[in-house]
This record gives structure tokens, sequence and C-alpha cells, in this order.
């Protein structure tokens, strides 16, 4: 199978709809002619044009209020905030506008926008570019969290979120966009709250998300030579989410790590904890341990962001503590 | 008045529906400000006072134009064409509302009709409306948005990044700014330079767009003046922007305490919108006050009987409070 990068496969999810529905379009500043900030849009432009392909003023608030008023008005949007970190001048349209209007007039129109973010450190960017907030959105109610790990996952889960009826919220990793993943040719698509078993194993599930998986895919290969058996779970999307997968890898194993790269306190794995622990307390045979962001921003320097940040060193740790 | 009053412009039968729609407003919002305090829950906001700027804008907008509305938002949505039943309907949280009773005064919204909500955060709706503007131009048709907001909303930073987008992008939307001298609690003077208060749509020249100022408590000229917009709009030329000038008669909610001089009220009292109309009209011969009569018992009683059939539908089931949080799950 042909291998492309983590960004092409994402860029084709978008070219792809975009052919089949002349009413999206892809908004953001940088998307058009520069092709993006991490060259995810590429030469869309080209194809597009510039109306189709839009490049915004700086102004994230006003760029999704704009998306949810074409979307309730005949039209399906994505748009780019290249760092999850300009997330925050958003909020407003995201948390009261777009997760609230098919709730808030019972349903007389759906707000079918993708909001492309890419979130995460490793790349050296300090601390306003390399936040992970995933967890803002899953404590929302009408916003549906995407965090895809390959590029295969990324491709077609952008396909459904795209042609979902309901915001979504569409987490990339930017330290992933180089790399590179098998991806067919041939048309596919992933459902929204199907989790992938990205390992198989039998002593210890890791729940891990975006780039996370791939480190913990390293710690498994090297704990195999161990004799220990790890398996590797990736929700694939935050909400919805796929408890019936999770929980059953977590009774198959009775041990469970949860890996994010946001910070532990008050992070995602908080809350997946707790939903294992009122589904499956009695198959657990250790205390779920979690791995993340140490409570600190991100620092700049390699020597203090890798401190900050989780490694495999910490993952490998976590995995020792629950299989004693 | 003379036979040059710009109100010999306007066809009788848009005048006979611009003040029934005023008085339609007038009437809604007075029974509103009793009920809410004695059989309803939750907050209003009155546009009492401000009917002129609804009524005039909406009058020249078509039934498939766009409105985006606001916290005080009653009038436009009569203004647009709103069933008085489902208005009050929702405002008593009952299953026959706009929100089949889920989402109350705040946020009462007919698609149908063009209206994208009311919107409980002060400058919301804006960008919405640039967004349904975008649209438009995606789709290639020739519709117009309106973004209806008070002057409070001009402050905020979404205001100053919307109205950028929809100049830049050379889009169908028309700003109309309420100016009706209170933010909430707070005197417009106390947040606008004194350069910019007599005329806050020196703000659509900021941005490359005409601007202009208005009496908007005359509802000829927000209605002529609306439609040189809309069409200015209509027809490629993008944005416009109308600041209507005005007074908020009543408190920021039904029921609020009132830090103004009575005074500067009564001022204002005897500038209102719908007696002048009225004043106009019987003038220059377009009214008489048997006909007046006539309007306000046909107005009234379409009020009492959405009132009453608000009152006579039922309360929603709990299980409502979980519909609709998604279009889709999983």
């Amino acid at each position: 199978m042909r291998t492309i990068e983590f960004r092409q496969a994402i860029r084709e999810a978008m070219s792809e709809e975009m052919r089949k529905d002349p009413t999206l379009f892809l908004l953001g500043y940088d998307v058009g002619e520069y092709g993006g900030e991490f060259r995810v849009s590429g030469d869309m432009f080209k194809e597009f044009g510039p109306r189709r392909v839009q490049d915004t003023p700086i102004s994230e608030n006003a760029e999704v209020g704009l998306a949810v008023g074409a979307a309730i008005t005949g039209c399906k949007a994505i748009v780019e905030i290249p760092f999850m970190d300009f997330i925050p001048m958003a909020m407003d349209a995201i948390v009261n506008q777009a997760a609230k209007f098919h709730y808030t007039f019972a349903g007389q129109r759906s707000v079918p926008i993708v909001i492309r973010t890419a979130q995460g450190g490793y790349i050296r960017a300090a601390e306003q570019h390399s936040q992970c907030f995933e967890n803002w959105f899953v404590n929302v109610p009408g916003l549906k969290v995407v965090m895809p790990s390959t590029g295969y996952d990324a491709k077609g889960l952008l396909k459904t979120a795209i042609n979902d009826p309901d915001p979504v919220v569409f987490i990339e990793h930017k330290y992933m966009y180089p790399f590179k993943f098998e991806v067919p040719e041939e048309e596919y698509s992933i459902p929204l709250g199907s989790a992938d078993i990205k390992r198989e194993g039998s002593d210890v599930t890791i729940i891990a998300t975006s780039y996370m998986v791939h480190l913990t895919l390293n710690v498994a290969e090297k704990l195999a030579k161990e004799g220990i058996s790890v398996e590797v779970v990736d929700p694939r999307s935050l909400v919805p989410l796929d408890e019936e997968k999770i929980l059953d890898s977590v009774k198959k194993t009775n041990k469970v790590v949860i890996v994010h790269e946001a910070h532990v306190r008050g992070g995602w794995g908080g809350e997946m904890a707790a939903v294992i622990a009122e589904k499956a307390f009695y198959d657990l045979d250790a205390p779920i341990v979690r791995v993340g962001a140490k409570n600190a921003p991100i620092p700049f320097p390699k020597v203090l962001e890798e401190h900050v940040l989780p490694s495999e060193a910490d993952i490998e740790t976590a995995i020792r503590q629950v299989i004693v | 008045m003379n036979a040059t009053d710009p109100i010999m412009e306007v066809t009788g039968e848009d005048l006979l529906k611009i003040y029934e729609n005023m008085v339609k407003i007038r009437m809604f919002e007075t029974r509103e400000y009793d009920l809410i305090q004695t059989e309803q829950e939750g907050f209003a906001h009155s546009y009492v006072g401000e009917e002129a700027i609804a009524v005039g804008v909406c009058s020249a907008l078509r039934k498939d134009d766009y409105i985006t509305s606001t916290h005080r938002g009653h009038g436009h949505m009569i203004a647009k064409g709103g069933d008085l039943k489902q208005m009050y309907g929702e405002l008593y949280g009952r299953v026959d509302g706009y929100c089949q009773g889920k989402s109350g005064s705040l946020h009462i919204a007919d698609f149908e009709l063009g209206v994208l909500g009311a919107n409980g955060i002060v400058s919301g709706g804006i960008p919405i409306a640039v967004g349904a503007g975008y649209s438009i131009q995606m789709r290639k048709t020739d519709q117009v948005a309106v973004a209806f907001f008070g002057e409070g909303a001009m402050n905020q930073g979404l205001f100053h990044e919307a109205a950028n987008m929809a100049s830049v992008f050379h889009l169908p939307v028309i700003f109309i700014v309420e100016v009706n001298h209170w933010q909430c609690g707070v005197r417009y003077e106390t947040v606008y330079h004194d350069e910019v208060i007599n005329d806050v749509s020196v703000r659509a020249k900021a941005y490359g767009f005409p601007g202009v100022k208005i009496d908007g408590n005359d509802v000829v000229e927000v209605f002529n003046t609306a439609k040189k917009a809309i069409a200015h709009a209509r027809s490629g030329k993008g944005p416009f922007m109308i600041a209507c000038y005005t007074y908020r008669i009543g408190t920021h909610f039904m029921g609020d305490i009132d830090i103004r001089p009575e005074s500067e009220v009564e001022e204002w009292r005897k500038k209102d919108p719908i007696n002048n109309l009225e004043k106009r009209m019987v003038r220059s011969g377009l009214l008489s006050g048997a006909e007046i009569e006539e309007i306000k018992d046909k107005v009234n009683a379409e009020v009492e009987g959405a009132i009453e059939f608000a009152r006579m539908s039922p309360e929603p089931e709990p299980e409502l409070a979980l519909k609709h949080v998604y279009a889709k799950f999983p």
C-alpha cells in the first residue's frame, strides 16, 4: 500500500469531500495560496479557488461564528485553527454558538462544521504553541471530539466528521504532520465512536490518544521482549466514546494505564478513569494510572520540554507500576 | 407635515402593516412585562421604545432574507413575521413554543422566517449573520443578512472581527445598530469616546463600507434607509451599517432596578415612535382615529388569544431536556 504524510491524508479527506459537495468550504488564515501553516491545505487553493479555500483575517472567534452562520443556512464549513493554543480566542463561537444551536432551537437547524486544529508539543514551540485542550470540549454537550493518531484514521475520521450534522472539534498533532502512514487510495471512512486496538496484548491495557499512541507502541514493543504483553487501545474519538471496546480490553487485561499529552490534572484521563471505575471496578487488579504532562506550562528548550511532556520512560514506569 | 414628508414615499399598504407591527410589539411587550413578573419564570428584555427599528428594517426585507437578533429580541421576531402564540408559548416554557419551551425569551428563533436566533451572548449573532452572508455568496442567491445589535455589542472584539470580514469578503450583510443609550446599567457616554458617540456608524468607515446615522424612532426614516442599504447589499456592493439612535424606555430586563433619572426617560417618551407615526399618518390622511382603534383592538385580541393559547399549552416532559443535544449520536 502507498504511504503518505499525515497532513496529506487530511488534505485528501477535505479535497475528496469538497469535490462531492459544492457547499463545503475551508476557511482559516494561511489556508489559501500559502498552503497552511503546517502545509495541510497545500495546493487545495489551486483546485478550489479563493472562495472555497478562504484565507481569513486572524479572527478566530469570527471565523467559527461565520462557519456557524454558513452551516445553518445551507453550507458546510471546515475551520482551520492552526494551533490549538489559539482556540481560546474562539471559545464563544464554539461553546456558546456551535455547540448550542441544535439544542437551543429544538432541532430547527444542526451545525455541520468541523474545527480542525493542531495540538501538542515536542517541537520546541514553548508555552503558547504546545498545548492540548481536548478535555475542555469533551465537557461541552453538543460537541464531538476526534483525535486521530494515524494517517489512515485521520482521513477516514475526517470524512465522517465533515458529513456529520454536528460540530466536530478535530484535533490533529502538529508533530505528526510529516509522519508517513499507509493510506489506501480507495474511498473509505471510519465512524465516530469506534475505538481501535492498535496492538493486541493480554497483560495491561494502555488507553492512549494522538501522538501518545506512537510512544506507547514503542514501549509495548520494548516490553514484549521481556514477555510483557501490552494492549494499546486508541479511542480515536473522545465524544462519542467507544466505551464497549475499551471496557472489553480492561476486562481482558485487568490493568489500565491512560496516556495523553495534556496535563494530567483535569485532563481527559480522569474522565476515562472514572468511566472504568464506575463500570469495570471489580475487573481491576491494580489502581488505574494516568500519564500526561506534569503540572507546568510547556517550556521551550528540549531539556525542559521533555521534563514536562510525557515520555516513553514515563509510560514504561506506569506500566511496570500496574503489572507488579 | 406637508407633502414633502418622507412618509409620502411609503405606500399606504406598507404603512398600515408597519404601524400594526409596531403596535403588536408594544402590546406584546407591555403584557409580557406583567406576565413575567407574575405567572412566568426567568427573564425577558423589553423592546419598548425601539419598535421603529425592527419594524422599519424587517418591513424592507424579504421572507427569505436572514436576520440575527439579540437578547432584546421579541421585536425582531415579530417584525419578521413571528407567530405570537409560539412566542408566548416559548416565554411560558411550554411545548408549543418556538423551541418547544426549552429555551425561553433569550433564544426565540424561526428559521423558516429567516430568523437565525435571538442570541444571549452580546455580539454573538453578528458573525453568524456574516456567515449567512457567506453562505448566500456560496449558494449564489440574492438574499441578504441583517445583524441587529446594540451599541454595547459594538465594543466587543467580535463586532470588529465580523465587520472586517463582511467587508473584505464583500458580503451582503447589513449591520443595524440599535443605539439605545444604555448597556445594561452603564450609560453609553461611559463606554464611548466623544468623537464616536454621536455617530457610531463612523466605525463602518474604518472597515471600508458605508455607515449612516439616523433617527431610530422615526420608522419612515428607518424603512427608507433600510431599503437603500438592502438594495446596496443585494446588488453585490457589500455591507452597509445603519446606526439607529433610539432609547430603551424600560429597564435592562423587565422588573430590573432603574438607576436612570425619570426626567431622562420622560424626555424620550415624548419621542415615542408609535405616537409619532400615528400623528403623522392621521395628519397625512392615511389613517383615521377610528382606524387606529380598530387596529389596536385587532392586535389586542391577537395578543390576548396568544397568551391564552400559551397558558393552555402543556409543560414539556422532563425527557425533552435531553433531546436535541446532537442531531446524530453516536
